[in-house]
């Protein structure tokens, strides 16, 4: 057995059984061990962020560790937004990378990068590995580490040469999942005590809280507490709930935003207060005692002043609060909370907002959801309904265009018994629409929806807000592809909307393909995204309409 | 009042504090401690690594400058590094804290008594000596080199290298029980690994 094939035979020792890679000079070996291993299913990609991010699709839809391969130098290199959006969003994936020989490490060799270098910053840790006999002892640990804690992404370096050393060790077995901390008791008591008291209380989950769903939910019930998920904890607690508020923020609902101002206890479980999810940090939920529950310990008192921390894991955490529940009536403040969740935007008959709601109403609760980032995030945010967890896949800390496509295919390729749709704009989806080769390649059933608005259009929403409408360089217009012709020239079914009665049968075609297809929704340019806290400013300056923003101004 | 990295204001002064971090000796260790600080805008006012009595272990000074929040973030951000062992805050106990400094002043046949005689006030020793200077070297605190150099300035100085502040902490335990060392868990010393480079 060589390095390379210790190296595969680990991975399906962890149960690691789907890569998505592409291959390269320095990882031939690895490439050419495959051939023995017809348990692996390797995905050839078109780009390796396309790897990355189908790697993030899986973690994200399953929890689970995903995986990607690239080649050293520009290959390793493109991995990189991959990772850094990995390390944003706490995403368990494992890089692995081919390196060139080691005795040509440093010497500027030909495809050479020094990626454990350019990947400490984003990777929760890296490895270069120097012999065959330490891969499996190095993959175990990268698994491990990767979703052991706050999980996050691991970069494993494998020098070309060692891939054909020949493996003389022993191949290790899993590490077993870590347990994760138990609050310390002192902490979670005073919480206890300070939320009894409480008149305007909230609960506000983050992604930190994925797999805490069943706990936060009896949680929040046993106590009656009004509950706001953020971007990344879309899905934790179900939409459908009369306790839930939506999503805060910059992009938030009126009901998320006004109880954060008005709240006297607010309990942040798994999140990391975000300057997206805060706005101004110094008038951030002023008049209230924070009590913020997250596993890792430098996220508390990072941004937002925790009066109470408490440190360990979201689900032990909220098994505690049910067992000491106390209901809190606090009529008054639901009743106001409920007066607030009155007022959404109504979206005009043809606008990117009214074709987003048309697709999301037809998700089952099953079906995942992933987006790219725009305007056409933030209304799918504000638009859908998740009513369980790991369904809804967005890149929320970076922001990462190119994301949402690859991401889906990814999730669609963990469990192919769910329906796996991505909503992208215009300009986002060119960022990684070469894997539609990918998805004809293995047949991938990925339903995309391409919102065209002929525009970067979250720039031009800013550009429109806060530039006087100069609207430089966001125009797409006059030089988008015809995406329906470029889906047809993949072989992928496609059809199009032009306007509101268009959209019903064109969903239902789209839908109901047996296998990929594409849907385009060519839609107004002019409408933003609503309600809006402007950059800088605090929630209680979020605006509602257009006008409002231009009043402010 | 100052303001901290995220715009808000909190009330405790901007200073220096020493902290020690106990790290596996590793490669790119050092590249990996200083890139945090480098990435999240900290201030490393000095830093001094050596090895330690145990085998794969090394020990860190560092002296972070900023208000309180900025080093409890610092201490926080260093605790989740994988190579990090652990991180002793020095607000926390009674430490002693020494820097080492070569000193290269400049001497004419006036002065040349003058100044031996104020090195030895300080204790400093000549190290190197030559026609038109003399080169000390001084250990102590901060204040004691300070004063040196400042006793030492009206004569010329030439050049001067400190190497940064180490610190212990006082009384007869170690700062790292030895069984951390052996301990199970992430943050313990297992064999290291081959030649893997961390
Ligand atoms: C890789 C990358 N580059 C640039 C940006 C900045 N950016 C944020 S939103 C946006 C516009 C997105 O336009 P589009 O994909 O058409 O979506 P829309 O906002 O129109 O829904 C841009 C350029 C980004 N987030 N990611």
């Amino acid at each position: 057995m060589n390095g390379a094939q210790a190296l595969w035979q680990t991975l399906i020792n962890h149960n690691i059984t789907t890569v998505f890679g592409y291959p390269g000079g320095a990882v031939i070996p690895l490439y050419d061990a495959l051939t023995g291993f017809p348990e692996m299913r390797h995905i050839l990609v078109r780009h390796e962020q396309g790897a990355s991010h189908a790697a993030e699709g899986w973690a994200k839809a399953t929890g689970e560790v995903g995986v990607c391969i690239a080649t050293s130098g520009p290959g390793a290199t493109n991995l990189v937004t991959g990772l850094t959006d990995a390390m944003m969003d706490s995403v368990p994936i494992v890089a692995i990378t081919g390196n060139v020989p080691r005795a040509l490490i440093g010497t500027d060799a030909f495809q050479e990068a020094d990626i454990t270098g350019i990947t400490m910053p984003i990777t929760k840790h890296n490895y270069l590995v120097r012999s065959a006999n330490d891969l499996p002892r190095v993959l175990a640990e990268a698994i491990r580490l990767a979703r052991s804690g706050r999980p996050g992404p691991v970069l494993v370096d494998v020098p070309k040469d060692v891939q054909l050393e020949l493996f003389t060790g022993e191949l290790t077995a899993p590490h077993a999942r870590p347990e994760l901390p138990a609050p310390a008791e002192p902490a979670i008591q005073k919480a206890i005590e300070v939320l009894k008291k409480a008149q305007r209380p909230i609960l506000m989950v983050g992604g930190g809280a994925m797999d805490a769903s069943k706990e936060i939910i009896e949680f929040a019930r046993a106590w009656n507490l009004p509950v706001i998920t953020t971007l990344m904890g879309l899905g934790i607690f179900p939409a459908g709930d009369p306790l839930w508020l939506g999503m805060p923020g910059m992009h938030g609902s009126v009901a998320a935003n006004r109880a954060i101002t008005n709240a006297d206890v607010l309990i942040g479980v798994g999140l990391r207060f975000d300057d997206r999810v805060t706005g101004k940090v110094s008038r951030f939920a002023k008049n209230a005692t924070i009590i913020h529950v997250d596993i890792d310990a430098a996220e508390i008192s990072k941004l937002v002043h925790a009066h109470i921390p408490v440190r360990g894991d979201a689900g032990k955490a909220a098994r505690y609060f049910s067992e000491h529940a106390t209901y809190l009536e606090n009529k008054e403040w639901h009743d106001k909370l409920q007066e607030w969740k009155e007022r959404y935007v109504r979206h005009p008959v043809w606008s990117a907002g009214y074709a987003i709601k048309k697709i999301v109403d037809q998700l089952t609760e099953d079906d995942i959801l992933s987006t790219d980032v725009g305007q056409h995030q933030m209304l799918a945010a504000q638009l859908a309904r998740f009513q369980k967890p790991r369904r809804w896949l967005t890149s929320g800390g970076l922001g990462t265009m190119g994301f949402g496509f690859p991401a889906a295919i990814g999730s669609a390729l963990a469990d192919p018994g769910v329906r796996s749709v991505v909503i992208a704009g215009d300009g986002g989806f060119q960022m990684t629409a070469q894997e539609l080769s990918t998805l004809i390649k293995y047949r991938i059933p990925v339903k995309i929806a391409v919102i065209n608005n002929s525009f970067l259009g979250m720039v031009r929403q800013w550009q429109e807000l806060f530039h006087e409408n100069r609207y430089s360089e966001v125009y797409l217009g006059d030089s988008n592809p015809d995406f329906i012709k470029l889906a047809d020239a993949y072989g992928i079914h496609a059809v199009r909307a032009t306007n509101g009665e268009e959209m019903d049968s064109a969903i239902e075609a789209w839908l109901n393909h047996d296998g990929p297809s594409l849907l385009e929704a060519v839609v107004p340019n002019e409408h933003g995204v609503f309600p809006m806290v402007p950059a800088g400013a605090s929630l209680e300056e979020m605006v509602e309409t257009h006008e409002e923003a231009k009043q402010k101004q | 009042m100052s303001a901290n990295l995220y715009g808000d204001t909190t009330s405790s002064p901007n200073k220096d504090h020493i902290i020690s971090v106990i790290v596996r000796d590793e490669p790119r260790v050092l590249t990996r401690i200083t890139s945090m600080f480098a990435r999240r805008g900290f201030n490393i006012k000095s830093l001094s690594v050596g090895t330690t009595e145990n085998p794969g272990v090394s020990r860190m000074t560092i002296v972070v400058g900023g208000d309180d929040n900025i080093l409890q973030q610092a201490i926080r951000q260093l605790e989740k590094l994988i190579d990090v062992i652990k991180v002793l805050d020095h607000r926390e106990e009674k430490f002693v804290d020494r820097e080492l400094v070569l000193v290269k002043v400049s001497i004419t046949p006036e002065t040349r008594v003058e100044v031996r005689h104020i090195a030895e006030d300080f204790r400093a020793r000549i190290v190197d000596v030559g026609r038109y200077a003399l080169m000390f070297e001084v250990t102590g605190d901060e204040g004691k080199i300070t004063a040196f150099i400042e006793q030492m300035r009206p004569f010329g100085i030439i050049e001067t290298m400190r190497t940064g502040r180490v610190a212990l902490s006082r009384g007869s335990n170690a700062d790292i029980p030895a069984q951390v060392y052996t301990e199970n868990g992430s943050k313990s010393l297992e064999p290291v690994l081959g030649d893997v480079e961390i």
